[in-house]
């Protein structure tokens, strides 16, 4: 299988704060990769990184074999080909949902306005938000703004999606139709690497589930394993608090 | 931020601040009428009855005075007010204008990251403190006299409308770069972030996401400032400028009567309340939708 992203010893400090301590990563292409932890072990950082929102201290992030962490790198052409999704959605709200989602295709790829609709409508379509084209963000539910989030990440057609615990700031009962949403993409061939706290979520989805701890990756494996017979401690430490707290 | 106001039923309520009647009911309204007679009876009594208040109608509210002061009296050469005052709107109009996109270029460009752009922001900051600070009349003055004295073809031999108009762009725009750069601080970094992340350039995300929201959020206080700069067209008068407050000047002079000054000051007040009408009128809608979508 074809590598589409992989991380070599990326190292991330805020302020003396080592969030990032080495961590190695490798995704296939078509590959869903979740990663857990507790909040704090570095799981958005990541995700950040890999979108250069952040700049790597040490280590290489390579995508599709070319190293977007080097020198001179045009940081623009790289981020059209990985969106990324925000736990708090982040939508545009001086613009309508159709506008958030064609924004980008009509000023970064340049399409025509007509072009840039037809398919943004296509896509609002497929994940049933047709009719809330002409809403403004202010207008829908959480779980509609998020997916809103998605179509505009997707409106880019990126080789690999970047989830950053997309549900986290949804009410409990609008959780399932943005989590259904990713299920499609997974379905679809979606390369996708997934923060979540969604354990259930996880093990559905995932080919492989990493297990985040004070900046490294602990644990990795399929997620039968990690769910059912993590090895390290810290692992089981934390799954036994999921459990504890209902959300397994 | 100050949250609106919300009544016991936790509802918005969409009348405070207005004072309505309808909040007030009859006996306030009885009561309001009441009081205001009595405030401004009181308030007729003091200067009717003050000892000088014979000599101040006669000098500061001549009826025939007003009228000759108002269209002016050209075959004794004196300006009318009423075609001065258009100097001053033509001012106001025309030095806006340039404030609006003046600030918002130095307030970009203090916005722009990295060290190859130090001298740029180093040229923006001081800009804005070189002319926040000193006072307007100064900079008038200083661009009045000191353009022509320097003898630059072209630029020393304009107009003195052109040296006050510039003195209050310069001017004005120093206070404006910094609403607009308070605007753009409060556009949350997120969606700088969520704009980079789809490929935006750093300028597009700026010219497409954050300037946008920022503009709508600071057009109150910029309404604001321009009611000023409306009034501030007067202090063109320093430079020989014959707008509304010169006009009113010469007349007073030469018929030994203010009655003039009064009516400049009743042309400003025309334009001017119109403008804060309006503006309290967009903080108010503002104000509204804030409520209406749960206060963000």
């Amino acid at each position: 299988m074809k590598e589409a992203l992989r991380l070599e010893g990326v190292h991330k400090s805020f302020d003396g704060n080592r969030v990032l301590r080495g961590v190695d990563l490798s995704l296939a292409e078509h590959e869903v990769v979740c990663l857990i932890g507790a909040s704090g072990s570095g799981k958005s950082t990541m995700l950040r990184c890999v979108n250069l929102l952040e700049p790597v201290d040490a280590g290489r992030i390579i995508v599709h074999g070319e190293d977007i962490t080097a020198r001179g790198v045009d940081e623009d052409r790289i981020r059209r080909r990985i969106g990324i999704v925000f736990q708090a959605f982040n939508l545009f709200p001086h613009m309508s949902v159709l506008r958030n989602v064609t924004l980008a295709p009509e000023k970064v790829l340049g399409k025509q306005r007509t072009d840039a609709d037809d398919e943004a409508r296509e896509l609002l379509e497929r994940f049933g938000l047709a009719d809330k084209a002409e809403e403004y963000p202010d207008r829908l539910s959480g779980g509609q703004q998020q997916r809103v989030a998605i179509v505009r990440a997707l409106a880019m057609r990126p080789d690999i999606m970047l989830l950053d615990e997309v549900t986290s700031a949804l009410d409990p009962e609008l959780i399932a139709e943005v989590l259904n949403v990713i299920r499609e993409l997974a379905a679809a061939g979606m390369t996708m690497l997934i923060a979540t706290h969604e354990m259930g979520f996880a093990r559905d989805i995932a080919s492989r589930v990493c297990f985040l701890d004070d900046g490294v990756i602990l644990e990795e494996g399929p997620p039968e394993q990690i769910f059912s017979a993590p090895r390290e401690p810290r692992t089981k430490q934390f799954l036994q608090r999921i459990v504890e707290a209902g959300r397994l | 931020m100050t949250g609106p106001s919300v009544d016991e039923a936790g509802e918005p309520d969409p009348l405070s601040g207005h004072g309505g009647s309808r909040l007030l009911g009859n006996r306030g309204v009885l009561i309001s009428t009441a009081s205001t007679v009595i405030f401004f009876g009181a308030l007729a009594l003091i200067v009717v009855l003050a000892p000088g208040f014979k000599s101040v109608r006669e000098g500061f509210f001549d009826w025939a005075a007003m009228k000759d002061s108002l269209l002016g009296v050209p075959e004794e050469g004196l300006p009318g007010i009423a075609p001065s005052f258009l100097l001053n709107v033509e001012v106001f109009l025309v030095a806006e204008v340039l404030i609006l996109v003046l600030a918002l270029v130095v307030a970009v460009v203090r916005q722009i990251p990295g060290p190859v752009f130090f001298p740029f922001r180093l040229v923006a900051i001081m800009y804005t403190d070189l002319f926040r600070g000193t006072p307007l009349l100064l900079v008038i003055y200083i661009f009045g006299f000191g353009i022509p004295a320097l003898q630059i073809r072209g630029l020393s031999t304009q107009d003195e409308v052109v040296y006050g108009t510039a003195a209050l762009v310069l001017s004005y725009a120093a206070y404006v770069s910094e609403v607009y750069r308070a605007g753009i601080e409060s556009v949350h970094a997120s969606q700088m972030a969520a704009a980079r992340s789809l490929g935006l350039s750093r300028w597009q995300s700026l010219r497409y996401v954050v300037l946008p929201q920022a503009i709508r959020r600071v057009i109150p206080p910029l309404l604001n400032d321009f009611v000023s700069l409306q009034k501030d067209t007067a202090l063109l008068a320093v430079l020989g400028v014959i707008e509304a407050a010169r006009a009113a000047q010469i007349y007073s002079a030469y018929r030994f009567n203010y009655s003039s000054f009064v009516v400049s000051a009743f042309l400003f007040i025309l334009v001017t309340i119109p403008l804060a009408r309006f503006t309290d009128h967009l903080i108010e809608r503002d104000r509204r939708r804030r409520a209406a979508r749960g206060a963000p």
